[in-house]
């Protein structure tokens, strides 16, 4: 297992570098120059000539890819040419948003796809199983940024002044300032370094950070803010996942050892739960695997929508002012992330089912 | 010899005579046909899709105005106002907005109706672009085998470790905005899908005994793969190729949306709730209507879709499993 992680590690590098190299001409493919998007009308051409020698653009391009690779391999990302500061350094402040609120819409997904699924398999052409897949018919359909703003309205203008009002933008509320929990439990972090990006990046999910030091105001404050853009996001994966599942479990019901465990005179809840449903898993972890995708497109619009600031929304901020190494850094970071999650999904079949012997 | 003769030709005959009769009412496209019909949501799917189609061609008599008339200064019209419809209580010296009116005061409802073009004009376009490039691909991938389907896979594995629409906004921003540059991004994005059906076809098939019967019979690799493989590869290419369609228009509005696909005043649906949507607090109407129609038309080539991959593949049929 371990020994085919590592074939199927090795096996992704050369996907990953392709990306980088797509990445990395296709931002320089974009008409216009980093220079004057940012500095708008103050671009002269002199400090453009300037800037643009700063920041090493006068180089050839694959001169640049190659130095780039360099930097890439010694973990320097290099630096924001909208924000001036290093790309790990934005990476680790947008990232957590983006994370937190793809795990949000990923759970919200399983917890309402897999149930109605079952249900939907079990009783067959009842009207729970119609119910659901007219639903999940409807949800693939819908546009997320639609559904986005629809929910805003709703909760944040319809329901106004019940109690299931909720913010329609923003991460917490104006005054709540999160301490972050490394300075609550008073640690010392350097400026730099492996460990300090990873205790930010923690410290930047503020869900988790609230609950690390027990900050029950900005915890309940983050969730609401969050609810929405997760609820947008999550629609299309749900219906997917609904459909899998469902479909997955109408295929193994109709197994012969089901029909032995109902035969052996066990209860409906255990043949289902318990034989069926855990090979019926395979297909449904594979499609939510994929959803990571799907989430990240989606988050482009949810950010967008919601006026949150993560990795969608900065992808497409930093392809819009050309700013090249956030935009390399951003993908290549989505490109790894996606890489792995597959490699994740690949190793619980075994896990799931023994039978299968990955090497 | 001997048993041949023995053999009860007549029988036979009889046999073969009944099945020769059923073959001819069950070609395969015709026995297709029957499934679909059989199948709530393709039929379903298919009326709404014929219904568009038909407000599409229609757009012109359907709208009770012009999609870029605006309504500068008429009495008793305002901008971004609610809809007026007469039955349901808007004084009849009001003139009839059903969906009201946008930001520049045109008629809301006509703009919805003409969006109705550009809306299936993308999805056809932008899969058909895909379909042409990725069977080319596909096909040469899985036929050649070797390094050529290993170099074709490797670059078309890149594409898809990119999401989607992340990917197709970094294309429309070197090609420029404009609703026939997101459509080619979009077509461009969705290659490898079909390209990945294409050879898994070619390659389940590339080994039969008839296509190897062909071969021998001195048939050339294009003649083999036009008249033997794609053939076979067809079914599984019409379900994704209208599944496709419902992916392409969702996205492509996405990028209209965005404001890097089709451009105001072009009534695209897409486009009319991005123009819009600082205004979704004062009128929820102009991001509602454009978004429904959205829903609307995505939701219809889906269920055609989901309706032809049950008809289409007998596996699911016989194993009673439906994805109504």
């Amino acid at each position: 297992m371990i020994q085919y992680g590592i074939r199927r590690f090795v096996a992704a590098i050369p996907v990953v570098l392709g990306v980088l190299l797509v990445v990395f001409f296709l931002a320089r493919a974009i008409p216009g120059d980093p220079c004057t998007s940012l500095l708008g009308e103050k671009a002269t051409p002199e400090i453009c000539a300037q800037f643009i020698a700063d920041k090493g653009l006068d180089r050839p391009v694959p001169i640049q890819f190659l130095i780039y690779l360099q930097d890439v391999a010694q973990g320097d990302l290099g630096e924001s040419l909208q924000f001036g500061r290093p790309v790990t350094e934005v990476l680790g402040e947008r990232l957590p948003l983006t994370v937190e609120l793809s795990l949000m819409a990923l759970t919200i997904a399983i917890v309402v796809a897999i149930p109605l699924g079952i249900l939907a398999a079990v009783r067959r052409n009842s009207a729970a199983d119609v119910v659901t897949m007219v639903g999940a018919n409807i949800g693939v359909s819908m546009p997320v940024f639609w559904l986005g703003l629809m929910l805003a309205f709703l909760f944040a203008i319809v329901l106004k002044d019940t109690p299931f009002a909720l913010p329609p933008s923003g991460r917490l509320s104006a005054g709540i300032l999160p301490v972050p929990f490394y300075e609550v439990y008073g640690w010392e972090i350097g400026e730099t370094g492996v460990l300090s990006f990873l205790l930010t990046f923690i410290s930047n999910m503020f869900i988790v950070n609230s609950i690390l030091t027990l900050d029950s105001e900005t915890l309940v404050d983050a969730f609401r803010h969050m609810i929405l853009p997760a609820l947008a996001l999550s629609t299309i994966s749900m219906a997917i996942m609904a459909r899998m599942t469902r479909s997955s479990m109408l295929e193994v019901l109709g197994q012969d050892y089901v029909r032995t465990a109902k035969a052996k005179g066990l209860r409906q809840n255990k043949v289902v739960l318990k034989h069926a449903f855990r090979n019926a898993l395979i297909p449904v972890v594979t499609v939510a695997g994929l959803q990571l995708g799907l989430i990240l497109s989606g988050a482009v619009l949810t950010e967008t929508i919601f006026g949150l600031s993560g990795v969608g929304r900065t992808v497409f901020q930093g392809i819009t002012a050309r700013d090249y190494p956030i935009i390399q850094g951003f993908v290549l970071f989505i490109a790894v992330g996606y890489v792995a999650i597959n490699l994740l999904v690949d190793l619980s079949y075994g896990f799931l089912d023994p039978r299968i012997r990955l090497d | 010899m001997s048993s041949v003769t023995e053999f009860p030709v007549e029988e036979l005959d009889d046999a073969l005579e009944g099945s020769i009769g059923d073959y001819k009412s069950n070609s395969l496209w015709r026995l297709t046909l029957r499934r679909l019909f059989r199948q709530r949501s393709a039929v379903v799917g298919g009326i709404m899709i014929a219904t568009l189609i038909l407000v599409a061609i229609f757009a012109d008599l359907i709208a009770p105005y012009d999609p870029l008339e605006d309504f500068i200064g008429v009495e008793n019209v305002e901008r971004r106002q609610g809809p007026c419809i007469h039955l349901l209580d808007c004084p009849e010296d009001h003139p009839q907005h059903i969906m009201g009116t946008d930001g520049n005061v045109r008629d809301e409802f006509s703009r919805v109706i003409h969006g109705t073009r550009r809306s299936l004009l993308v999805g056809f376009v932008t899969v058909g672009i895909a379909i042409v490039f990725g069977s080319i691909l596909g096909a040469v991938a899985g036929y050649m085998g070797g390094w050529v389907d290993n170099s074709i896979m490797r670059v078309l594995d890149v594409v898809l470790a990119f999401p989607f629409l992340i990917l197709a906004i970094a294309i429309v921003q070197v090609l420029g905005p404009g609703l026939y540059k997101a459509m080619l991004a979009i077509a461009i994005v969705s290659i490898p899908a079909y390209a990945r059906v294409i050879r898994s076809s070619v390659l389940s098939v590339r080994e039969q005994s008839y296509v190897e019967a062909s071969r021998a019979l001195g048939a050339s690799n294009i003649q083999i793969l036009r008249g033997r493989i794609l053939p076979n590869a067809l079914p599984p290419l019409i379900v994704i190729a209208t599944l496709g369609i419902a992916t392409a228009i969702l996205e492509t509005a996405a990028l209209s949306f965005l404001g890097l696909g089709a451009q105001p005043p072009e009534p695209e649906w897409g486009a009319m709730l991005g123009t819009e949507r600082q205004q979704l607090f004062s009128a929820p109407h102009l991001v509602f209507f454009p978004g429904i129609a959205i829903m609307i038309t995505v939701l219809a080539f889906n269920l055609l879709g989901d309706g032809l991959r049950d008809a289409l593949d007998p596996r699911l049929a016989h194993a009673g499993v439906k994805s109504e």
